[in-house]
């Protein structure tokens, strides 16, 4: 397997794709190519550095408006009382 | 505090399937700020992003009944908003005159980009992720793909979509989800590694070894 080879590869060893033949290749170059090697943790790294990443907060007037919207929608669907059980 | 009497998503989902509302707005309560984020990474717009939010739980409410496992909500949900989210897309490329069917076409392995500045990181991703300014520093590092590279590595990369879905979810095939999966990723890893690689540790790539 060449570098290229690797690059080309990369998908399914990241994601741990039982594909034992590309990972018994992919495992013998990596082992002998420093510079594959850091590219795979390299991208591994910014894969879990943009999983670390926060949700987005929806704006708050959106959320109230949201609320309501959806309300509205459900006593059409459920009928009033299910948002005013008695 | 107590926690024993907090449901589970399934216990929710049955209740809100009766018309509990008090039920299904915990159910979508982690659910919004992602359907919202997917909006927003694909759109760019506020205004755009809260149109696909409010259209993608509408349409919730409306298949509420159909939904037997709440494992399959997210899912779900992530694929309409992309569905609305395309329609925008759609709408914006007729108007600028460039083509739409860019973000559909056929994508193949040839012409990667190369890993030039290859170099092991002076932090690991939860030692970054700890510091403050770094969620702007993602984000303007995915303002820098392409769009039709965000979308596929927003849905499976950052929402953990299977292949198979972010593929049916953009209208495309499993294989070219995965050469623009490839391409963003090596694209980010570029961007990434030039923030926070270690220069004095930086190599070169010998493109012509076996
Ligand atoms: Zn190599």
């Amino acid at each position: 397997m060449t570098c290229e080879e690797l690059l080309k590869a990369l998908n399914d060893y990241v994601d741990g794709a039982e594909l034992n033949e590309i990972c018994e290749e992919f495992a013998q170059h990596l082992a002998g190519c420093n510079p594959c090697q850091v590219v795979v943790d390299n991208i591994r790294q910014t894969i879990a550095l943009f999983h670390h990443g926060k949700p987005y907060d929806l704006p708050v007037a959106f959320q109230d408006a949201l609320q309501g919207t959806l309300k509205a929608k459900w006593m059409e669907k459920f009928g009033e009382k299910s948002i005013n059980p008695d | 505090m107590a926690s024993q009497n907090i449901d589970s998503a399934a216990e929710l989902l049955g209740k809100a399937r009766t018309g509990d509302f008090a039920a299904f707005q915990l159910l979508i309560e982690s659910l919004q700020p992602r359907v919202y984020g997917l909006a927003m990474r694909m759109l760019r717009s506020t205004h755009d992003a809260e149109d696909v939010t409010q259209q993608t739980f509408v349409a919730l409410i409306e298949h509420i009944d159909s939904f037997r496992e709440e494992s399959s909500l997210a899912t779900w949900l992530l694929k309409i908003a992309t569905n609305f989210a395309l329609k925008i897309l759609r709408r914006r490329k007729t108007v600028s005159m460039s083509s739409f069917s860019d973000i559909t076409k056929e994508d193949s392995y040839g012409d990667l980009p190369h890993p030039d500045f290859i170099a092991p990181w002076t932090q690991t991703a939860p030692q970054i992720a700890e510091r403050h300014e770094f969620q702007v520093e993602l984000e303007r590092a995915l303002d820098g793909l392409d769009e039709k590279y965000r979308s596929v590595f927003v849905l499976r990369d950052i929402e953990q979509l299977s292949v198979r879905d972010t593929a049916e979810a953009l209208g495309l095939t499993e294989s070219t989800v995965k050469v623009r999966l490839l391409r963003a990723r090596l694209m980010l890893r570029e961007e990434m590694t030039r923030r926070f690689g270690d220069p004095e540790q930086s190599l070169r790539s010998d493109h012509n070894h076996e």
